[in-house]
């Protein structure tokens, strides 16, 4: 492999890293501040890419009004659902989160299936971000790639500023450590938990639309990104969005130089990382460190 | 143990005996449709009955002169759920003939039911190497295509363009890894030369390494197998890398079928092959195309098309022993010896029960895959393994 090759390699690592800590960062706040294992946060990177989809013809080249948009319709449905489903939640035990979060991605792949049917669609990248550029003389790299990332890292330098700057996100930290005595101080937890989830669905939902141009939407799309993005959760330590950056980027490079170097076994290669991870550090790389 | 195997053997025979003989040459013939009606095949399963009860009611209602009365089950494309469906239909329902299905892995475990019971199996789809080759039986009839087929076309239509040195890529499982062997052989016949196989694990869909890989190899040609959403994400991906202008993407038909809407302008002038295009102008495939579109509102595809087939393969064996289904060696013989008139073009069945049947060579046109040529003519699948 020479140099080119190398970097462009790196930056197919960056990039797919990126995207895969958009939807996983949604998880880990969800799971590590509340407490809740939600299997179905797939489903909601799945409603972000067909939100992607539906709006595209009310919008047509207005590319960031869209995503706003539907971002915003994500996160209020995120609000409704924690209101009516999630909330009985945080007493009962996994078991019971698990069946009610399986059963949701049940019922949201068959309202997908009524209102979309079962075809693979196709989403249109905006016509400003068509096309590429050439990167050592090798191949294109489509310019929405560089705007995906770009908007990756935008989210990224948000969250951590929301989280440790901000007086909402010392709310959110102390409500993860602890429950009973942020009530004591006079905070309402229930509506602090309820913009954590409806927040951490608008992020699936984000990953989802800015997903949506480069993957097309196809049922099942949810399951796929639901198991990676548990693995980087692990591996970044359970509720920590550093931890959860710096997870993705390592699966990101494992997994492409993975396929590149051990074709027959670039599926193991993310798995056999999780393990060293959990040996070497069972509370994963960073243990609620924000 | 062994005087016991041949005991219970001739038991179970004298029990299948019996109930034929039971079931003799009067009365309606239970056909089990076992095809997916859920989940991401449910359109496939779909087309595949319509086009089946499309040439029973052409004749009729009536195959061999007997009625047909359906029995359905629903295989949701779940492997593991294969064996108790089909017993669904073997044990509860006690259908004569089986039909089914489109995923591989489910057809395997009907295949072995059919096997075991020794009921007829008509398979619409599947295109698992194993079925017709390991796995054959006289009792089994596949009215679609084996995986090697259409990758073995691909190959020789590569060669004789002038492809050398040549890259595959496709999921890591049986089917992809049947097609890429398949496109290997028909290339090096022609003597070109696989210079790598690239693969990833199933249903990943993230190609940027692979991609930047075939880049830095420069190879003459790549050929693809992946389907549906795979499919359409790949051809998106190599376009948008500009890699399509440089190194064609060659592909069996699945690649760009019922994805062209979706892949839009990046599929554009893509070569593929398949055992059927949508604008085959034979007066057998324009009947066809119309008698569906009327009857059920809709084209037809490749898929229709199968299932029509599967039902003509069936007639072929119950006309020549008058719908008397106890005629079993008979039956089984008339269904491989009788060519099927289908909408693709005449074909007959191998000794194995695999179509030997032309295979086009197509061209995306807009939304369609255009017949260019015929890649190879009457292409028998080799059948390794099968002992018939």
């Amino acid at each position: 492999m020479d140099t080119a090759t190398f970097l462009v390699q790196c930056l197919n690592a960056v990039q797919y890293g990126l995207l895969l800590f958009l939807v996983a960062s949604g998880l880990t706040l969800i799971f590590g501040i509340m407490g809740v294992i939600n299997l179905a946060h797939g489903s909601f990177y799945m409603l972000g890419a067909y939100l992607a989809f539906a709006l595209a013809p009310w919008f047509g080249d207005w590319f960031v009004t869209r995503l706003v948009v539907g971002v915003a319709l994500a996160a209020l449905f995120g609000y409704v659902l924690e209101w009516v489903f999630f909330s009985f939640l945080y007493e009962r035990d996994h078991l019971q989160q698990v069946l009610l979060t399986y059963a949701l991605i049940l019922v949201f792949e068959e309202l997908r299936s009524l209102a979309f049917g079962n075809d693979v669609h196709g989403v249109t990248a905006p016509g400003w971000l068509t096309g590429g550029f050439h990167l050592g003389g090798l191949m294109e790299y489509p310019w929405y790639r560089v705007f995906a990332s770009a908007a990756c890292l935008v989210v990224a330098l948000a969250l951590y500023a929301v989280v440790n700057r901000t007086r909402l996100g010392m709310m959110i930290r102390a409500g993860a450590s602890n429950r009973d005595m942020v009530r004591g101080l006079g905070v309402d937890i229930r509506r602090l938990y309820r913009i954590v989830f409806a927040g951490g669905v608008a992020l699936a939902a984000l990953a989802g639309m800015v997903a949506a141009p480069l993957s097309s939407v196809y049922p099942g799309m949810g399951s796929s990104v639901l198991i990676i993005c548990f693995v980087v959760v692990v591996i970044g330590g359970i509720g920590s969005i550093t931890g959860a950056l710096i997870a993705s980027l390592l699966v990101g490079f494992v997994d492409t130089f993975g396929k590149v170097f051990f074709a027959e076994w670039s599926g193991v290669g993310v798995y056999v990382l999780m393990a060293i991870v959990l040996v070497w550090r069972p509370e994963g790389l960073m243990k609620r460190g924000f | 143990m062994r005087l016991l195997r041949i005991a219970s053997s001739a038991s179970v025979a004298a029990l299948l005996a019996g109930s034929a003989f039971a079931q003799g040459a009067s009365g309606p013939i239970k056909v089990g449709l076992m095809l997916p009606y859920s989940g991401t095949y449910a359109g496939l399963g779909n087309a595949i009955e319509n086009g089946f009860k499309l040439y029973v009611q052409e004749q009729g209602g009536k195959l061999g002169g007997r009625e047909i009365q359906y029995f359905k089950v629903d295989d949701e494309s779940e492997p593991s759920k294969g064996t108790d469906n089909v017993n669904k239909l073997i044990k509860r329902d006690n259908v004569d003939v089986l039909v089914g299905t489109v995923h591989s892995g489910v057809a395997l475990a009907m295949a072995n039911a059919a096997k075991a019971n020794n009921t007829l199996l008509v398979i619409p789809n599947a295109g698992a190497d194993a079925i017709t080759g390991p796995l054959c039986a006289a009792n089994i009839v596949r009215s679609s295509f084996s995986n090697w087929q259409p990758g073995y076309a691909m190959g020789v239509v590569a060669a004789q363009k002038g492809v050398k040195r040549a890259m595959t890529i496709t999921w890591n499982y049986a089917a992809g890894a049947e097609s890429t062997k398949g496109f290997t052989e028909g290339l090096e016949k022609g003597g070109g030369k696989v210079v790598k196989d690239l693969n990833l694990p199933f249903p990943n869909v993230e190609f940027q390494a692979l991609l930047t890989e075939i880049a830095a190899q420069k190879p003459d040609a790549v050929y693809a197998f992946f389907a549906g959403g795979g499919a359409v994400k790949f051809v998106k991906d190599y376009a948008a890398a500009g890699l399509n202008k440089t190194i064609p993407l060659y592909g069996p038909g699945f690649l760009t079928d019922g994805t062209l809407e979706a892949q839009g302008a990046s599929a554009q002038s893509m070569l593929t092959t398949l055992h059927y295009a949508d604008n085959l102008d034979t007066p057998k495939n324009n009947a066809f195309r119309k008698a569906y579109a009327i009857t059920y509102k809709a084209q037809p595809d490749v898929y229709a098309v199968q299932g029509y087939d599967a039902a003509q393969i069936l007639a072929n064996g119950l006309k020549a022993v008058g719908g008397d289904l106890s005629k079993r060696d008979a039956l089984t013989a008339a269904m491989r010896k009788t060519p099927v008139d289908s909408p693709r073009g005449k074909f007959t069945l191998s000794a194995a029960g695999n179509p030997v049947q032309d295979i086009y060579l197509r061209q995306v046109v807009g939304n369609n895959n255009e017949l260019r040529a015929i890649a190879v003519k009457a292409l028998a699948d080799p059948a390794r393994g099968c002992k018939l």
